[in-house]
């Protein structure tokens, strides 16, 4: 008898304590959010610098300008997405097209706005270091990336030339394109972009000759210089079957999102993400400052801020 | 490769073991005699066949694609999970929010104070100092971040491990169920948790604690087990002789009795949560790992560090102060009155915050800060620089690392990938039953044969490759530390910090040296494995070589042993036991690191975890971190000779 008003109570409890009803977790938000009742925005910040220093001039206006308390949260694009339409984070403001995903949340699911494009323009593409590019100009041509294999050979790539990949996260067709291209190259995966940058500085340093897959808008392209190689041009839809490509990586106007709650109610801070709008240069200068001259995000987002007012100016009003 | 192929038993072993030995491996070879050419006539070849292959692609896409659409009207996830995540989320803000209130004055203060009353005074001012460490670095908000989730995965890791040790302690059938999987999940790398929970939770910290007490709740299961089944069999019956009902004879005597393996369960706990906290920023953790990940995107050593040192301070600090707990406990010398001390210990608590609340000082104060990422920063980019290439006589480390791929993991890996499919499930199948028992070995052949049903054959060959390799180099090296640090107190006195740092250190933080100087590949990748296995392997060995009976060790001197003669014949054969736990703990530390190998080019299984995590690619990821536990179930089962009874990092 005691035994059995024990458990009742103790459902009792539970079910009091969990108010009972439906709990739906995808608007739940993070328990660092709006501590101390100050108005918070979630960013996310994905894994390389240049969405590092979108964000860090953001939430530098947001906290400065306009009195919110910013949150960052660093995961992978398409985990981001997820969790931007479940409210967990409120605007993605660099993405670089994800069509799949946005089919989802933002046609079907209507979880996620779009918040239009944030003014960068991104292009991936294969690079050589131009020091290697200015001794053999021909190298700018697929064609003759062949002739070149055996001064790209690592100890990884083994009888082959080595195509240095990044992170897991980003867009890569490179395996389809050197087996399409028939390429003497093997597709060495660094697994992230830290042990990517680091890797070609190392290289760099010694003036060794490398291949990689790489992206502009990006700082590292202003310590180390290089040029592209050119793959068979782009034409629409020649990358719709992942196995088949055999074409060169698109420029992407980068886009932005937006909860979609959010987007409606989430005043200022939303009008402001919309507004967002800069160019290359701005955001390659900000991200310089941070990866380079080891600025923290804050200090470079201030020192880009008192250099441009007239452009955040337009952002706020 | 001389490892895999040499079945033999050992010279050293007594005749009758010799004897079993041999019967073992004639049952085997009668048992292949018949299996294998049946295998070869219906599937020949090097590699796993592909008819024998099961494609989850499929059902796991669908399942991922399941749980999006039903994620916000489903019951299971309105009702329970969603629940379940509230209760995450509150607590975790209620902790957090205290924490802000009482202020960085208040937080020391309390640490300090509850260091006092459980540990004694010095651990109270290292617990302080580890504190304003963290405030200086400029890292107190998320210190105190990482500090609320870990308080209520810990407390969330406790209540289940203890429960479950509970039920295990008490009875034996719950006993013989719960072990196997205690076992198993002692052998399962932290990434592996991350991606299923992801799945349901969605990335943020209720996934993070979530995965965190998966992860941290076996030891406490397992020693509370342990504490209750060990407890003294005479003090039992003497309780049950004064006619004691069932539930006081468990309060009054077993608990009580149990109580250092209690708090050694803690202990454990706190450790492996606090390791799991920063491997969880990876899904949204927030805190000192969120930290440490972000400055690994802009290549910022430095910055890495300064979050990375204030986990090392928190672990230290939980370590030694729950340590100091337990060897307490026995003593009982809490003074006449122990409650006035502890009840002068919050007072003093209370009168700090206040005081710092009504100076307007909550916050850490901006100014008080130093900046350590610059010098750190220049110290790395000298150090890379000048050891990369081109050092006289030995060759950079770039050099090193090429010649290490190309001379060792490049003919173990295309030995591997080269040997007929059967023949390795042949000698998985001999060294587990050489070492173990029938069912050992059973389920370690089982572990390798899942690992080819789910069709990642040649990926796991590459990882097992990859993980012999590193498991050579740290037990060579492990083997050499530990044994001069047995040998001479003053080395291993001068070890004890290094190795804490290096077992705490989020591994993030040496990704980029360890990049810096052995390029991208799986050179570095073996590195970082060597890095994060080694100290255990020091420790163990260390501790084992010292327990050697000093009688024994008498009698050899005074026959005139030289001191390398004591430590070859007498030592080192004594210490057996100790050095095969050594070698058992290198290779599950060191799979624990595959995964973070991934991330510097390891590529194979690792990378495909990190793949299926950064892509949200069920299939990819969750059947790689399958195989890696399958991985671990059979190199534990290959290496295990008895009973293991050491903790995961002991």
């Amino acid at each position: 008898m005691r035994r059995r008003t024990t458990l009742t109570a103790a459902v009792a409890v539970l079910a009091l304590t969990t108010g009972c009803g439906a709990a739906d977790m995808t608007k739940q938000a993070s328990p660092f959010a709006n501590a101390r009742g100050a108005r918070t925005v979630t960013l996310s910040v994905q894994s390389w610098v240049g969405s590092l220093a979108n964000v860090a001039v953001a939430q530098y206006l947001l906290e400065h300008e306009l009195g919110y308390r910013v949150d960052l949260v660093q995961i992978d694009e398409v985990p981001a997405w997820d969790a931007l339409s479940q409210g967990r984070v409120d605007a993605i403001l660099e993405d670089w097209g994800h069509p799949e995903q946005e089919q989802l949340y933002v046609e079907d699911k209507k979880t996620i706005a779009r918040g239009g494009g944030l003014g960068v323009t991104g292009h991936i593409g294969w690079f050589v270091p131009t020091y290697f590019a200015e001794q053999h100009p021909d190298i700018k041509d697929w064609k003759n990336l062949n002739k070149y294999a055996d001064r790209f050979r690592t100890a990884e790539s083994g009888g082959k030339g080595q195509l240095m990949d990044g992170s897991p996260a980003y867009l890569t067709h490179d395996k389809a394109l050197v087996k399409n291209l028939n390429l003497n190259y093997q597709v060495v995966f660094a697994g992230s972009e830290a042990a990517q940058i680091t890797q070609i500085k190392q290289f760099a340093k010694e003036k060794k000759p490398f291949l990689t897959y790489w992206y502009t808008p990006q700082w590292l392209s202003a310590k180390v210089p290089m040029t592209e190689v050119e793959l068979p041009p782009y034409k629409e839809g020649c990358d719709a079957d992942a196995a088949k490509v055999a074409c060169a990586y698109p420029h992407t106007p980068l886009q932005k999102y937006l909860n979609a709650d959010f987007a409606e109610s989430g005043g200022e801070a939303a009008d402001f993400l919309k507004k967002f709008r800069w160019t290359t240069e701005d955001q390659n200068e900000v991200s310089l400052m941070i990866a380079d001259q080891k600025l923290t995000p804050a200090e470079a987002a201030k020192k880009w801020v008192d250099g441009h007012e007239s452009t955040w100016r337009a952002w706020l009003s | 490769m001389a490892t895999l192929t040499a079945p033999t038993p050992r010279t050293a072993l007594p005749g009758v073991l010799r004897h079993r030995a041999t019967r073992k491996l004639v049952t085997l070879a009668a048992l292949a005699a018949v299996l294998v050419p049946l295998a070869h006539t219906h599937w020949a070849g090097g590699t796993w066949p592909q008819a024998l292959t099961v494609d989850l692609s499929g059902p796991l896409g669908g399942a991922s694609d399941w749980i999006i659409d039903n994620r916000d009207s489903h019951p299971l996830f309105l009702y329970f999970f969603g629940h379940v995540s509230n209760a995450v989320v509150v607590s975790v803000r209620v902790v957090y929010l205290f924490l802000l209130a009482a202020g960085w004055a208040g937080v020391t203060a309390l640490g300090a104070a509850v260091a006092w009353r459980v540990a004694g005074a010095r651990l109270a001012l290292g617990t302080a100092a580890a504190l304003l460490v963290c405030g200086l670095l400029g890292m107190w908000v998320p210190t105190m971040q990482t500090l609320a989730l870990m308080v209520v995965a810990v407390l969330a890791s406790v209540a289940v491990g203890a429960l479950l040790g509970l039920a295990a302690g008490l009875s034996d059938r719950m006993d013989r169920a719960l072990r196997p999987v205690l076992d198993t999940m002692q052998v399962l790398p932290a990434f592996a948790y991350l991606l299923p929970v992801v799945l349901v939770f969605g990335i943020g910290v209720p996934a993070a604690v979530l995965a965190t007490v998966i992860y941290a709740a076996p030891p406490m299961a397992r020693l509370t087990a342990l504490g209750l089944r060990g407890a003294d069999k005479e003090v039992l019956e003497a309780v049950d002789s004064l006619g004691a009902t069932a539930r006081q004879r468990l309060l009054t005597a077993r608990v009580p009795l149990a109580r250092k393996e209690l708090l050694l369960g803690v202990n454990q706990t706190i450790m492996m949560a606090l390791s799991m906290a920063v491997i969880a920023s990876v899904i949204g953790a927030g805190g000192l790992g969120d930290r440490v990940y972000q400055a690994l995107a802009s290549v910022d050593v430095g910055a890495a560090l300064a979050a990375g040192i204030p986990i090392v301070l928190l672990a230290v600090v939980l370590d030694r102060v729950t340590g100091a707990a337990g060897e307490r406990l026995g003593q009982d010398q809490h003074g006449p009155r122990p409650w006035l001390h502890a009840a002068a210990a919050a007072a003093a608590t209370v009168v700090v915050a206040l005081a710092a609340r009504l100076a307007g000082r909550l916050d850490w104060p901006t100014g008080w800060t130093v900046g350590i990422a610059g010098p750190v920063n220049r110290a790395v980019d000298w150090m890379t620089a000048h050891l990369y290439s081109g050092v006289p006589y030995v060759g950079g480390t770039a050099d090193w690392a090429g010649r290490f791929t190309t001379w060792v993991l490049d003919p173990v890996r295309s030995g591997l990938q080269w040997l007929p499919w059967w023949s390795v499930l042949l000698i998985v199948a001999a060294l587990a039953w050489l070492i173990g028992t029938w069912r050992t070995a059973l389920t370690a052949v089982l572990a390798m044969a899942a690992i080819g049903v789910l069709g990642v054959w040649k990926p796991s060959l590459d990882t097992l490759s990859q993980v012999l390799a590193a498991v050579a180099v740290t037990l060579v090296l492990g083997f050499a530390i530990g044994i001069a640090a047995a040998r001479s107190d003053r080395v291993e006195r001068l070890l004890r910090p290094v190795l804490d740092v290096f077992q705490t250190m989020p591994q993030f933080v040496y990704l980029i040296p360890v990049v810096a100087l052995f390029g991208v590949g799986r050179a570095p990748a073996v590195a970082a494995a060597v890095v994060y296995a080694l100290p255990a392997v020091v420790r163990i060995t260390a501790q084992g070589l010292r327990q050697v009976d000093p009688a024994a060790l008498e009698s050899a001197r005074s026959l005139g042993a030289t001191s390398g003669q004591q430590l070859r014949q007498v030592q080192l054969p004594l210490a057996r036991p100790a050095l095969l736990l050594a070698v058992n703990q290198g290779v599950v530390l060191v799979l624990a690191v595959v995964i973070i190998g991934g991330l510097v080019g390891g590529g194979a299984l690792g990378y495909d975890v990190v793949f299926g995590l950064a892509q949200g690619d069920l299939a990819t990821g969750l059947v790689a971190g399958a195989a890696i536990v399958c991985l671990g179930l059979m190199l534990d089962r290959v290496t295990q000779p008895t009973r293991r009874r050491a903790k995961k990092g002991a």
